[in-house]
């Protein structure tokens, strides 16, 4: 099952990630991360096509992208 | 399942300092997947410059200077010819290598020297707060030109790729953008081309990358690359202005 | 090892080149491009890296990168090039760097003219870049003591991580003395030298090593850091305070009415004044710092004998390293200046009615 995962410690919300994703399955978590960021997270990782918009548009270095 | 993306090995495991949605992340990333991909990390070094990315010694996970502001050619220069066997590169934004930096990027690029250069272009200065660059375009607002680049007072900005394909010695010169994912799949293969000639010893390789500046621009991350797209793309076209190894001059 | 006649910036050359420096960055400049044009000729000889900057300050920050990769590395250049330089300095002694860097210095300030001064005292040894930092300045009088300078530099530049500066001046660069050089280093013993060190310069990671991330950099964002950096530099500039200081004395002893301060050329110069004094009988010494930074204060201080009425301190500028000598001797006796500028050097003559005056 594809998925991606955001590793809330590099996230800064940047909101990038989310308009990448042709899916439209990444949103900003309501929980904060230690800076105080809404970080992305997935919520319908059973529609990810593992595409790696995501991962290529993450200026941090957050997505980690599976097949 | 198999991991097909992650954090590359070359970047340490620092967070990068940069605002959220600046695209300097997304260059380091580029270079370092190069690094990875190839398998250079214990050859590699790096010169950080003066600017947002002065800490880009702290990102990368190999061994890294720090220069002085504009000089990281320099630095790049000396530190390839004591120890040729290594692959070297300099970073560098736009007050450091269009501004200060014009003498040392010129003379390196027209020595030939065996060094990667990649440029990062946002038409501002961020680290120092948003004031004008060379790069600022014409009746662009910034800190030092409230009232907008007067090019009759000032002039235009400077297209860093188009002076350095006037000379002769350059091997490869590309111009990429970072402003969408299909933008930053192109602009990886520019990058990993230039790591791969360096790595060769082809002669100079210089990528510039047309980039944003949310902070200092005033827009959200997302709206920053509209206004990159809008704005910047027409003046700062993307395109191989030199490219020895594919026959072009 | 016979002698051979060279002129000054020759010779520094060649013996820079012996002591196993295969890097060297430059710009051409008067009065030291003879230095640069035998680089240019001699590098390539020996395999070495010779290369023509854009300007000094794109020399200085080649240098910075090839000490940063641990190789022994020199650039050459004069007072209004040396300026340029300066910031480069502030950064290598701020990383720890070792390098050599030699004055040939001319008249200023500014682009003054061409001929011998030593007005740059001031720059090489209260600090010619910004910040807290210091560099071992070694000041030659003779082409022969120029030439053993060069490996003396690098050997130092090794041992304490810093920038080390050889202050010339034009006369030196110029004129030809027999120098007996040194035998050069091996292959061998200049591939060991360039792994020296290893342990923090840029160099490859072995295939299989566990991976070395070594930064060269001056940039300590949080205070209590850096405040911790400089006092450890300090530290180490102690040291070199209490190790390494060189000078030497002329005719110095219990007889002494006056006692002379010059360095460098000017001290030439005042020897021969001194000479023709002793032979009308009159007794005065000459203590010369060869090291202007770390400066012999103690052995000024104590080279003042118990007749001694009054220091004389010469020099080919306005009285720069007049500031040192007067810290040395404490207000214990009174200290006299006279110096050319305008890049005149004075003559013996001049010297001994100057020194005749005070008898």
């Amino acid at each position: 099952m594809p998925r991606m995962t955001v590793d809330p410690y590099y996230c800064k919300g940047c909101g990038l990630c989310i308009a990448a994703c042709p899916k439209k399955i990444i949103r900003f978590s309501e929980q904060i991360n230690a800076k105080g960021y809404h970080y992305a997270e997935c919520f319908k990782q059973d529609e990810c096509i593992a595409c790696r918009m995501c991962y290529q548009t993450c200026p941090d270095g957050a997505i980690t992208v599976e097949k | 399942m198999e991991v097909i993306a992650k954090r590359p090995e070359s970047l340490t495991k620092t967070p990068f300092t940069y605002c959220p949605g600046c695209l300097h992340g997304v260059a380091h990333r580029l270079i370092a997947e190069a690094i990875d991909e190839q398998g250079l990390i214990n050859k590699m070094a790096g010169v950080a410059p003066v600017g947002c990315s002065v800490f880009a010694y702290k990102f990368f996970n190999f061994d890294m200077a720090q220069a002085a502001h504009g000089r990281a050619p320099a630095v790049a220069t000396g530190i390839k010819r004591a120890r040729p066997d290594m692959h070297v590169f300099a970073y560098q934004g736009d007050g450091d290598l269009a501004a200060i930096g014009t003498a040392e990027i010129v003379h390196a690029a027209n020595r030939g020297e065996h060094i990667s250069v990649f440029f990062v272009n946002n038409a501002i200065y961020g680290m120092t707060g948003g004031q004008m660059a060379p790069t600022t375009l014409p009746d662009m607002k910034t800190t030092t030109s409230p009232y907008g680049r007067k090019v009759d007072d000032i002039g235009y900005p400077i297209r860093v790729c188009e002076l350095l394909a006037t000379l002769v010695a350059p091997y490869y010169i590309e111009r990429v953008s970072l402003l969408s994912p299909a933008e930053i799949i192109k602009a990886k293969k520019a990058v990993s081309k230039a790591i791969q000639y360096n790595k060769e010893g082809r002669g100079f390789t210089f990528i510039e990358f047309v980039s944003t500046c949310p902070t200092n621009w005033g827009f959200d991350p997302v709206k920053s690359r509209d206004w990159a797209r809008e704005n910047m793309l027409p003046f700062y076209k993307p395109g191989v202005f030199r490219d020895k190894g594919e026959g072009v001059e | 090892m016979s002698k051979i006649l060279m002129k000054g910036n020759e010779a520094v050359a060649e013996a820079a080149i012996r002591a196993g420096c295969r890097l060297y960055f430059a710009y051409p400049i008067t009065p030291q491009s003879e230095l640069i044009e035998y680089m240019a000729k001699m590098m390539p000889k020996v395999n070495g890296t010779f290369l023509q900057a854009e300007s000094e300050v794109s020399a200085i920050n080649m240098v910075y990168g090839a000490a940063g990769a641990g190789k022994r590395v020199m650039t050459s250049s004069s007072s209004p090039g040396i300026a340029l330089k300066m910031e480069g300095v502030s950064y290598m002694a701020g990383a720890e760097l070792p390098a050599v860097i030699i004055n040939v210095q001319r008249g200023g300030p500014g682009l003054g003219d061409i001929q011998p001064s030593q007005g740059d005292y001031f720059q090489a040894t209260k600090g010619g870049g910004h910040g807290d930092y210091r560099m071992i300045v070694l000041a030659p009088s003779s082409v022969q003591e120029f030439a053993d300078m060069a490996a003396e530099a690098f050997d130092l530049a090794d041992k304490y991580r810093n920038p080390v500066m050889i202050l010339a001046d034009g006369m030196l660069g110029q004129m030809m003395e027999p120098v007996e050089f040194k035998p050069a280093k091996t292959q061998e013993e200049i591939d060991a030298l360039g792994n020296i060190h290893n342990s923090w310069c840029i160099c490859p990671n072995e295939d299989g090593d566990a991976k070395h991330h070594h930064e060269i950099n001056s940039l300590e964002i949080d205070p209590s850091v850096l405040e911790k950096h400089v006092n450890e530099l300090y530290e180490k500039y102690g040291r070199i305070e209490r190790d390494e200081v060189r000078f030497d004395t002329y005719n110095v002893s219990d007889d002494n009415e006056i006692l002379c301060v010059a360095w460098g050329t000017a001290s030439r110069i005042v020897k021969s004044a001194i000479n023709e004094l002793t032979a009308q009988g009159k007794s005065v010494g000459l203590i010369r710092p060869i090291t202007c930074w770390p400066f012999p204060y103690e052995a000024v201080a104590e080279a003042i004998g118990p007749k001694v009425r009054k220091v004389y301190v010469f020099e080919l500028n306005t009285g720069q390293m007049l500031d040192d000598v007067k810290i040395a001797v404490q207000g214990k006796v009174p200290v006299t200046f006279w110096g050319k500028v305008g890049g005149i050097v004075f003559t013996p003559a001049e010297i001994k009615e100057k020194l005749e005056a005070c008898f």
